[in-house]
């Protein structure tokens, strides 16, 4: 029973690093591996907004979703803009401005257990003989909300519906008059949102450390490939995969292997199929 | 055009430029020294410079760039496969940690351990590549992102070769000046090596397989093969530089696999310029005096390799050598439109 239960938090919560990734990834092929910066930077800036600013729970949490999907945007139009295409080009950026921001907090000393977000609901409920506080059902309520929404939102608004259209052909979309920069940067805004709601449903469970900045990049990096990266049912079986082994690999050995099972994943995924478990032809053809 | 002369600047070859590309025979010592002078002047200041900084802390620093310098070129080889490593560390770690363990656990000599780390690292840095060898651009990116890192936590968890402490007490080099003259010989070594290379037919189907490899492909060349084996030539300069370092340390533990080493040299390459070799030794002659000038800033060092990154990527994508080497060959004016 305790192996399900953390077993489903675990996954969930290995979608929800994952999912702002995929997103951008699939729709506008832009590699963010600044995505466990960003989870980082919006953890520490609601940590700041409450703790320094005196700002509501609710309002900060907003508003640094908000200022990360901004700056999101900027940096489509200020720097990705100018590397578009060279894929090697626009991974060695975004891994740069990780590092830039990951090392700069990480010496502004942004770590450790002064630097805890609350949770939304304290307290914890016994589930069929395991107790499980209650921030770790608001985080798979936050996961299951977000993937609905986001389904809907790809099938059923104009914009996510062309989000779709330039993920499957981007000279066709181009040709009905959807405009690929302005997508690319909406997806990028919306990934590095996303990044930022992860952290908040994640961060309030444990203390912010700075080293997660390339534990999340990682972990998201791991679902992505083993399910298939843009299609949201991939991600999420492989986020139930890597979720259930890492548990169990937790449970049964010691919880040093979670990493070593995580990596180790992605590179026998990328060995043997390098297409993801649930991931089509076309993603085949630009792997191999 | 409605508000006047409009201008486009022309770049043309110096005359000199086109007479001693095409003239075989070389009229003047002029001529002679204009195609000797870039290449002479580096390598005569890199084997005067140990001797200059002898027992000053720069020598120290000399030694790190020919390091850096060497895993920088190394980059630039596999990138001029079309084969992006974000992983430089696996090959340094590898070489490092084959000669420490040779010397810690066996007891061989130096003169043994280095030759034996270079082709030991190298053939496991090839076996565990080929496997992903086929993968296109940004996933074979991620795995050799990847391979250091799991390898750091195997070592931490399955706590072999010293585990968290590392192995200790290796021998060190007989003499300061063996160690420096085998960075800087194996640094010219390489660099002309490399650029040699991808001159002669062999290098021809690399550039090949990195411009389009399906027209490769289709000429009916196995480009696996092709790559397993520049993978192996790059890691062989990888493990060397680990091994080489791993000596003069004579420690070595799981920081040899850290991030610090996939960086600094990309960084070198980005801001040295690709594609020449030249330009990546340039890059870390550069960077690593830079970054022991700012020692102070500790931690923010990594940041400012990142930020020196962003800014080469953004203002200056073809990179200071080839920025030089068009100021060197050709000369610039504007001409009306």
């Amino acid at each position: 029973m305790e192996i399900i239960i953390y077993g489903i938090t675990n996954s969930i919560s290995l979608a929800l690093m994952a999912i702002g990734f995929s997103l951008t990834f699939g729709i506008s092929g832009l590699p963010n591996f600044a995505h466990g910066a960003f989870y980082l930077l919006g953890g520490i800036l609601t940590w700041i907004f409450l703790n320094q600013l005196g700002i509501p729970y609710l309002v900060a949490a907003l508003l640094s979703i908000l200022a990360i999907g901004a700056f999101g945007f900027f940096l489509y139009w200020g720097l990705m803009l100018r590397l578009r295409g060279l894929a090697i080009n626009e991974v060695i950026a975004t891994l740069a401005v990780a590092i830039v921001i990951i090392e700069v907090l990480r010496w502004m000393g942004f770590s450790g257990f002064s630097y805890v977000l609350p949770p939304f609901i304290r307290g914890s409920v016994n589930i069929g003989g395991v107790w499980v506080d209650n921030q770790r059902i608001v985080m798979v309520g936050i996961g299951a909300a977000l993937i609905v929404v986001l389904y809907l939102f790809t099938r059923r608004t104009k914009t996510g519906l062309s989000f779709r259209a330039i993920a499957q052909n981007e000279r066709t979309a181009i040709a009905v008059g959807i405009d690929p920069d302005w997508t690319a940067a909406l997806s990028l805004a919306m990934g590095s949102g996303l990044a930022v709601v992860a952290g908040l449903a994640i961060l309030p469970l444990g203390a912010i450390d700075t080293e997660m900045g390339y534990d999340i990049l990682l972990y998201a990096l791991a679902v992505g490939i083993i399910g298939g990266l843009e299609s949201l049912p991939g991600a999420l079986l492989g986020s139930f995969i890597l979720g259930f082994s890492q548990i169990l690999v937790a449970t049964f050995l010691r919880a040093q292997w979670q990493t070593v099972v995580t990596l180790a994943a992605i590179v026998i995924i990328l060995a043997i199929k390098p297409s993801g478990l649930l991931g089509k032809y076309k993603e085949l053809e630009e792997r191999v | 055009m409605a508000e006047g002369e409009k201008y486009r600047k022309e770049r043309l070859d110096r005359g000199i430029k086109a007479r001693s590309d095409t003239i075989y025979v070389l009229a003047s010592s002029r001529d002679l020294l204009y195609l000797l002078m870039p290449r002479a002047l580096p390598v005569a200041l890199l084997i005067l410079l140990p001797i200059l900084l002898h027992g000053t802390y720069w020598e120290k620093v000399l030694f790190y760039s020919c390091i850096f310098g060497l895993l920088a070129l190394s980059w630039d080889f596999m990138n001029s496969v079309g084969l992006v490593s974000l992983g430089q560390a696996l090959f340094f770690g590898a070489g490092a940690y084959f000669a420490g363990a040779l010397n810690h656990y066996l007891g061989w000599p130096i003169f043994l351990t280095i030759p034996a780390g270079t082709i030991g690292g190298a053939l496991i840095c090839t076996a565990l590549l080929v496997p992903v060898v086929r993968l296109r651009g940004v996933y074979f990116s991620i795995v050799t992102l990847i391979l250091p890192l799991l390898f750091a936590h195997l070592i931490e968890t399955l706590e072999i070769l010293g585990g968290t402490h590392g192995l200790l007490s290796l021998s060190a080099y007989p003499s300061g000046w063996i160690a420096i003259y085998l960075a800087v010989g194996a640094l010219l070594l390489v660099l002309f090596g490399f650029r040699k290379i991808l001159d002669e037919d062999f290098g021809m189907i690399l550039r090949g397989i990195r411009d389009d490899d399906r027209v490769v492909m289709a000429a009916g060349v196995n480009i696996y093969w092709y790559k397993a084996q520049s993978i192996f030539l790059a890691a062989a300069v990888g493990s060397f530089a680990g091994a080489l370092m791993t000596h003069y340390y004579q420690f070595v533990g799981r920081s040899v696999l850290a991030l610090d080493y996939t960086i600094l040299p990309l960084a070198a390459v980005v801001l040295g310029g690709p594609g020449s070799f030249a330009g990546a030794a340039l890059g870390s002659f550069i960077l690593v005096p830079l970054s022991e000038a700012l020692r102070a800033m500790g931690g923010l060092r990594m940041a400012l390799y990142g930020l020196i990154l962003i800014g080469a990527l953004a203002a200056l994508p073809e990179g200071i050598f080839h920025y030089l080497q068009r100021r060197y060959h050709q000369f610039e004016r504007m001409v009306k439109v």
